[in-house]
């Protein structure tokens, strides 16, 4: 692995170069069957306020009660982030008046978190790496939704999202440049799903992230920062931080001062803007909610957890590399979402020597699979070639029955009309010749009857790539390549 | 039938058994009583209809043989706890209608144990007060009055109606809830007995939330043995109450009658108040002197952090209550005072729903949590409540099973006496029963006397954590030697 860097791409000003510095603050809907304190379903998309619980509702006299799945759910988190499992940690209220927030205050996790500090490797260009801090992960409650479109003069509020367990993860302001907050957001979301604690859904908000953003002469005091609140795309979040960090630079060098406040990005027109009417000062008054015990579990529990982890992205992407000689990038792409690596392994698991056809697999994956299923715009999950067939098609390759030409039509076969690699092979003659004889009597035909090409290529042997192309065509295109350069050598005397 | 009001739970529970009378016939006799007792303003909601068909249900299961450990008992249950289908107000205007769809986890298990709901009973606003006053529906009568005098008197808060109506026999034991002395000190103005158990012992699910950390639901009633009957119903685990305890609820009649030879004794030298009338001074001395005749044996003790707690309490319970009535807002429920924005809906419905004491405590509460006032007074505070519950771990350690102080610094006070110019003169009320909240501690009131003017006075025993058999032991000594107090009916 490259030595990791802290250091990004810097932005050129007028008066010299700026470099970026960003926080992230990401809300990650904890994936539960029911919400933090309450058993109100967390399904999403029912009709407006179908889940809703008394406690959700804020009714007189109700009282919350700790989801342990989603503490479960968090110390898992902690520990793919690397993180320190706080064994004991304490539930605060915040405390805010808004119709998105019933209670009057958010249960959230304010001076004692569950999870401390923790690090994230992330995956750059060029096979480097950065490695992010996490400051803190803690559990809090997700608002109600307003619906400010349905009436002229009214807000309506569904409050089925209200009181939905949400991950807090504040990474530390290790963040240089647009391209590592994007790496970084994308190597969360991969380690989050293959956790199988958030399903990493951006479009339905699941995952939503606040950017701090503060620009600095390189290696000089932090500048005053900006928040941009909710971005929900991680396109969005390069753009965002592309057009802040050059915002605040131009206002710097125009003598202006950055005030520190927060932003929204309209991705129509590309630019953040500002909140203003959120400007007010809030005073959230924090105090431990006397409803709740403070949280605690044992180390036991903990390390019970640790070893029912599942093979987190580094560590596939490790093995990988360490198994199959796949080249970093290769390894890299193949564990970024966990259903790629997933049919990779299962491709793997399916091949008659994984040892010999596993960089192969890879390849086929990589290029061939993904490449096709992009195009097409399917997703791996209805990908119409199965871990199986694509296995049986390398497998094919390895073994020497087709060659890499014959099996990409088989590839072509199977992808448009399915059916069994091996028997597919057999019943349209596609096997790859490997009989000497039979090849030796294509190659001395042809030699035979184009003299002055042959003459050409003793000349200049670059040109028995001709006599390669007569052969395979002739053999419709089965005979063994290698075979046939070997027998083209001797006989040409190149 | 008047007679059949005058009972302890005790004794109907034998008539019902015995087949002297029935829960139907008892229940309307409470009816009636509450009907001609309406001056007293004790209820603030009677539910005849919901009274008879609840009695006559548990006739039937009588009849069978089914009757639970309360069958066919008609009680009064404080506002505060959310009654199903039944309006539930806290005393405040801004529920107004507010009818749960849910039972409170202490009511709920009254009726399943076979209790009979006659109403709702009126207490302060939300809790906040200790007379009774700051209930939107109005003052609580108490029944009793200065002798030879027509001033109204209040009952204590925040309990006022409970205790009011058990002592007028409107019914026969009530639901109440104590935040630093809630229970005890309407008890003590009343000749009635309650009881603040140890925090956690009772769910707070269903009971409108004033302070979290200090609310306890717990009973008054004529008796000592009326209020262990109340509580072994009342109590128990709830898993819908995180800060409920799982421990197993005794058979707290049981402890009436043990024996307490060789039980020591605190008294406490900072109960000792400057100023305090002689004549509590001397119930004080007389309840210690039956104590140690039943065979315990007297200790003084020392409390040292005892005159903290009141300024500490009113940092606390205020704050929490600050966040606890933020969900009144008129969005939801209750009442709603439109505006032309949020901002102003909540304005105006918490300006128009909120009663004076509500709003004092909520400002307060508020600038107890802001930013750069936090650390001097709600963390001092919770300091302080440390040191509280340390001083009272010390004096167990020392093998004291129990604490004998006088429940309230004097007998009940006219309507409209105290706290009008200066809110802290009705705060003073809570001077010795809040120490017990801010340490969590079990706490009963026991009648054990008379002033010069004929009110009566009550003492307060604190006892260990989860030890309320305790004292339901002593609290029955002190009761059998100071004898029961009836008011005399002028309503």
């Amino acid at each position: 692995m490259n030595a990791s860097v802290r250091q990004g791409k810097l932005i050129k000003g007028q008066t010299g170069d700026w470099e970026v510095v960003i926080g992230m603050e990401v809300h990650a809907q904890v994936t539960s069957k029911s919400k933090l304190f309450s058993g109100a379903s967390t399904a999403f998309g029912g009709e407006p306020n179908t889940h809703v619980s008394l406690v959700d509702a804020a009714m007189p006299g109700m009282l919350p009660v700790i989801n342990e799945e989603c503490v479960r759910q968090a110390v898992r988190t902690g520990l793919g982030l690397n993180a320190k499992i706080n064994l004991r940690s304490v539930f605060d209220r915040k405390n805010y008046f808004y119709p998105d927030s019933p209670q009057g205050y958010q249960i959230s996790q304010y001076k004692s978190p569950i999870v401390g500090e923790g690090e994230v490797i992330v995956e750059l260009e060029g096979g480097k790496t950065a490695a992010i801090g996490i400051e803190r992960l803690h559990l809090e409650q997700d608002a109600a939704k307003l619906l400010h479109d349905q009436s002229p003069s009214m807000s309506f509020v569904d409050l089925n999202r209200c009181g939905v367990a949400l991950m807090e993860i504040v990474s530390k302001p290790d963040i240089r440049d647009s391209e590592q907050a994007k790496a970084y957001v994308t190597k969360l979301r991969s380690i989050l799903r293959y956790l199988g604690t958030c399903d990493g859904d951006m479009e339905k908000g699941n995952l939503r992230a606040d950017i701090n953003v503060s620009v600095r002469k390189p290696g000089g005091p932090l500048g005053t920062r900006c928040e941009i609140k909710n971005m929900n795309s991680i396109n969005f979040i390069g753009q965002a931080i592309e057009y802040e960090a050059r915002r605040q630079i131009e206002i710097i060098e125009d003598g202006g001062q950055i005030e520190q406040e927060t932003r929204l990005f309209d991705p129509n027109k590309g630019e953040t803007r500002s909140m203003r009417f959120k400007e007010e000062a809030h005073d959230y008054r924090y105090f431990p909610d006397p409803d709740l015990l403070p949280l605690e579990f044992s180390q036991a529990y903990v390390d019970d957890l640790r070893a029912h982890l599942p093979e987190l992205p580094d560590q596939k992407k490790a093995r990988f590399i360490a198994d199959f000689a796949l080249s970093p990038y290769d390894a890299g792409v193949l564990v970024a979402e966990r259903e790629s690596a997933d049919f990779y392994e299962t491709v793997l698991a399916k091949l008659s020597d994984k040892k010999r056809d596993g960089k192969m697999a890879a390849n086929w994956v990589i290029n061939e699979l993904f490449g096709r299923l992009n195009k097409e715009g399917h997703g791996i999950a209805d990908s119409p070639v199965s871990a199986a067939q694509l296995a049986a098609i390398v497998s094919l390759i390895g073994e020497g029955t087709i060659s890499g030409k014959i099996a990409k039509d088989l590839f072509e076969i199977v992808w448009t009309e399915g059916g069994d690699p091996r028997e597919l092979v057999e019943s349209r003659g596609m096997k790859q010749v490997t009989d000497l004889g039979a090849i030796e009597k294509v190659v001395d035909d042809i030699i035979a009857a184009n003299p002055d090409k042959v003459a050409q290529a003793k000349a200049k042997p670059q040109l028995a790539g001709w006599f390669v192309g007569q052969v395979m065509k002739q053999s419709g295109g089965k005979a063994n390549p290698q075979a046939v350069n070997e027998l083209l050598k001797a006989k040409l005397g190149i | 039938m008047t007679d059949l009001t005058s009972m302890t739970i005790a004794e109907a529970r034998a008539g019902l058994a015995n087949k002297s009378f029935t829960s139907l016939e008892l229940t309307d006799a409470h009816l009636a009583a509450m009907e001609a007792a309406r001056s007293l303003n004790a209820f603030v909601l009677e539910t005849p209809d919901k009274a008879r068909a609840m009695a006559r249900a548990v006739d039937a299961k009588i009849a069978k043989g089914e009757g639970g450990p309360l069958a066919g008992i008609p009680l009064g249950i404080k506002d505060l706890f959310a009654t199903k289908d039944v309006r539930t107000t806290a005393c405040s205007k801004i529920l107004g209608n507010f009818i749960p769809p849910y039972e409170s986890t202490v009511t709920s298990q009254l009726w399943r144990d076979g209790a009979v709901m006659l109403g709702k009973l009126n207490n302060d606003e939300f809790a906040m007060g200790s007379s009774n006053e700051t209930s939107c529906f109005g003052p609580v009568a108490n029944p009793w009055r200065r002798e030879g005098s027509n001033t109204t008197l209040v009952p204590g808060g925040s309990s006022g109606g409970s205790a009011s109506a058990v002592a007028a026999l409107l019914c026969m034991g009530a639901t109440a809830t104590d935040t630093g002395g809630s229970i005890r000190q309407p008890a003590a103005f009343t000749a009635t007995v309650g009881v603040k158990p140890t925090y956690g012992r009772c769910s707070r699910w269903g009971i409108v939330a004033f302070a979290s950390s200090l609310d306890q639901a717990g009973p008054i009633a004529r008796s000592v043995r009326d209020s262990a009957i109340l509580m072994r119903s009342m109590a128990g685990h709830d898993p819908k109450d995180t800060t409920s305890v799982d421990i197993g609820v005794p058979d707290y009649e049981a402890a009436i009658g043990k024996s307490v030879k060789g039980m020591k004794i605190g008294i406490p030298k900072e109960y000792r108040l400057d100023g305090m009338p002689a004549e509590i001074e001397k119930l004080w001395t007389e309840g210690a002197a039956w104590l140690k005749a039943a065979g315990a044996e007297l200790v003084e003790v020392s409390l040292p952090h005892t005159k903290y707690a009141l300024p500490a309490y009113y940092i606390v319970a205020p704050a929490e209550a600050s966040s606890n009535l933020a969900r009144y807002d008129g969005v939801r429920y209750g009442l709603r005072v439109p505006g032309r924005s949020i901002g102003e809906l909540y304005e105006n419905t918490r300006a128009e729903g909120f009663g004076d004491e509500v709003r004092r405590r909520v400002m307060i509460g508020t600038y107890v949590l802001s930013a750069g006032y936090y650390d001097a007074y709600y963390l001092r505070a919770q300091k302080v409540r440390t040191l509280i519950k340390k001083d009272f771990e010390d004096c167990f350690a020392k093998g004291v099973n129990a604490i004998l102080t006088p429940a309230t610094p004097s007998a009940a006070f006219g309507v409209g006496e105290k706290g009008g110019a200066d809110p802290v003169e009705m705060y003073l009320n809570d001077i010795f029963t809040v120490t017990v909240n801010m340490a969590g501690l079990p706490g009963i009131a026991v009648p054990a006397g008379k002033d010069a003017q004929g009110l009566p006075l009550g003492l307060q025993l604190i006892g260990r954590p989860f030890d309320e058999e305790t004292l339901f032991s002593l609290g029955e000594i002190l009761e059998q030697a100071a004898g029961r107090f009836t008011p005399p009916r002028w309503w």
